[in-house]
């Protein structure tokens, strides 16, 4: 079994620009995050030995574009969470030498589509017969359809789920690169623009030009390089159905019971030794399924967890540091974002960077509820 | 499956759905769902190992793997077990409009629209009970929609 702290996180970047870049394509989004992170990593294409990247036939154009001849390569794409995949994959390839070096990389033109990937109706798909039909339309009708049945079981007022948005507004006004700054209100929140009830704009994410690369590689050879390493500790991965309708639960997601509790047991540490956490907000009920359902509150109790200030700055579990998705960006695939900020925090170099911290536990969700991945950093080898 | 002899529903003939619905286009594997639909008739399948009703269709069992499954005709009642009500257009609906997830007398869920009720929270009660509608959307497709049991 590969040990917490084996590998580190040597070179990571975001794009030089974030929010709306309406000159440059997807592909160049790609890129222009992983020259900052060989940049910041003091590492060339020719010191690249594996690539990841979401979606098929990406891996190659990532890697050609680029003039990297990978020995490794992994398109896993399940979503916005497909990068803590990645990470795990990447972690678990070094170790078995399969690659020395790895880029992962996220480019996504979300919002002014230059080259966007195009998401066809698929008809004969089980989505498209079992779901399609009945007028979901994207994220916004689909990932808040259990939300309901979530507010009833755990007892979830609306207020509590506009508390969400309102928290990370107060973190995104420490972020100069976050997309939305001014505070906002409860009742802010619930006098926004009604998108599909139960939830309002202000409840949604943004929607993003942007990218971010992270490059891993064994934590001996880390010591050597210019940047602080960060230790990835644990990993977890899981998916479950592609349609939400066909979820488990309604409350709790199967994905995120396995992923987040597999990486947590990986790194052998305790949950009341974490300083510092992010947990993919696409929508703001997704920081309360993340906080009991990886163990950090029991079932019923995240929303009091994060009304009574404990999430906020100052907390004793800073939670999406940078406004996440919510506040800070969103191209489509959030969580390169997330994994970016916990390096950052790791690193010491957060813009509104937690005293302190030691240990980030970095989870996303990816197509709807249908997989997610999770991943424990340490800026501390063990 | 050739064991139903499929009648068009008749009852719910009146209701009109909207042009412009994204339209499913069934496999070998879902066709006998969507005959069923057709001659008014919720057919869900059965795990031979298990006995537990499963959807959306496939010819094994997603419990076990056994490919010893049956078909059979589902009661039609359901209770009404999450929803969004959605605020923009979409092509086929004029909003709001919800898109909810019923949970079957039989057991699994199925994503829906609910008519003969108003699209409204105070209307719209987790856990109300409903009754399947069949609705044509052409001569191919009918859809499985719910109304209030009550009505």
């Amino acid at each position: 079994m590969i040990k917490p702290g084996e590998i580190a996180v040597v070179g990571a970047a975001e794009t030089t620009r974030l929010g709306v870049i309406p000159d440059m394509s997807q592909i160049m989004l790609h890129a222009d995050a992983a020259l900052n992170a060989m940049a910041d990593a003091g590492l060339k294409p020719s010191d690249i030995d594996g690539v990841a990247c979401v979606g098929p036939m990406m891996p190659q154009q990532v890697a050609h574009y680029l003039g990297i001849t990978p020995k490794w390569v992994d398109g896993t794409g399940v979503g916005g969470c497909s990068f803590m995949l990645h990470v795990r994959h990447a972690a678990a390839a070094i170790h078995a030498g399969y690659a020395r070096t790895i880029l992962i990389t996220h480019g996504e033109s979300g919002r002014s589509r230059i080259n966007a990937t195009p998401r066809p109706a698929e008809p004969e798909g089980l989505n498209g017969q079992f779901e399609a039909p009945f007028g979901p339309f994207g994220p916004p009708t689909l990932f808040p359809i259990p939300v309901l049945r979530y507010m009833k079981a755990r007892g979830v007022s609306h207020e509590d789920l506009a508390m969400v948005a309102v928290v990370q507004r107060e973190w995104a006004g420490k972020n100069p690169r976050a997309m939305f700054r001014d505070p906002i209100t409860v009742e802010d929140v619930l006098n926004s623009r009604m998108i599909a009830y139960p939830f309002r704009i202000l409840q949604c994410c943004l929607v993003t030009d942007g990218g971010g690369a992270l490059i891993l590689t064994t934590a001996d050879r880390a010591k050597d390089m210019p940047q602080k390493p960060v230790y990835i500790l644990g990993t977890g991965e899981s998916v479950e159905s592609n349609m939400v309708s066909q979820m488990e639960d309604f409350s709790s997601s199967r994905a995120f019971r396995i992923a987040g509790p597999t990486a947590i047991e990986a790194a052998g540490i305790d949950r009341n030794a974490v300083d510092h956490m992010m947990i993919y907000d696409a929508f703001a009920h997704l920081p309360l399924y993340g906080l009991e359902d990886l163990g950090f509150c029991k079932p019923g109790e995240a929303a009091g967890f994060i009304r009574e200030g404990n999430t906020r700055p100052g907390g004793k579990l800073p939670l999406n540091t940078t406004g996440g998705g919510l506040s800070y960006t969103h191209t489509g695939m959030y969580g390169m974002f997330a994994l970016q900020e916990s390096v950052r925090q790791m690193r010491g170099t957060a813009p509104a960077q937690v005293p302190g911290a030691k240990i980030s536990v970095c989870h996303g969700v990816g197509g709807m509820f249908s997989a997610s991945g999770t991943v424990v950093f340490s800026n501390r080898a063990p | 499956m050739s064991t139903y002899d499929f009648q068009p529903a008749q009852e719910d003939a009146a209701i009109m759905l909207e042009p412009g619905r994204a339209k499913p286009k069934p496999t070998p594997e879902t066709k006998h769902f969507w005959d069923g639909c057709k001659g008014g008739k919720l057919l869900l399948q059965r795990c031979g190992d298990t006995g537990r009703a499963y959807f959306p269709p496939r010819p094994f069992s997603p419990y076990t793997g056994t490919r010893n499954v049956s078909t059979f005709e589902a009661s039609g009642r359901a209770k009404l077990h999450s929803y969004v009500i959605h605020h923009r257009p979409v092509p086929g609906f004029t909003p709001p409009y919800a898109i909810a997830v019923v949970q079957l007398e039989e057991g699994p869920r199925m994503m829906t629209n609910i008519i003969d009720c108003p699209q409204t929270p105070e209307a719209l009660q987790l856990d109300m009970d409903l009754q399947v509608v069949f609705v044509p959307m052409d001569e191919e497709i009918t859809l499985p929609l719910f109304k209030p049991a009550s009505k």
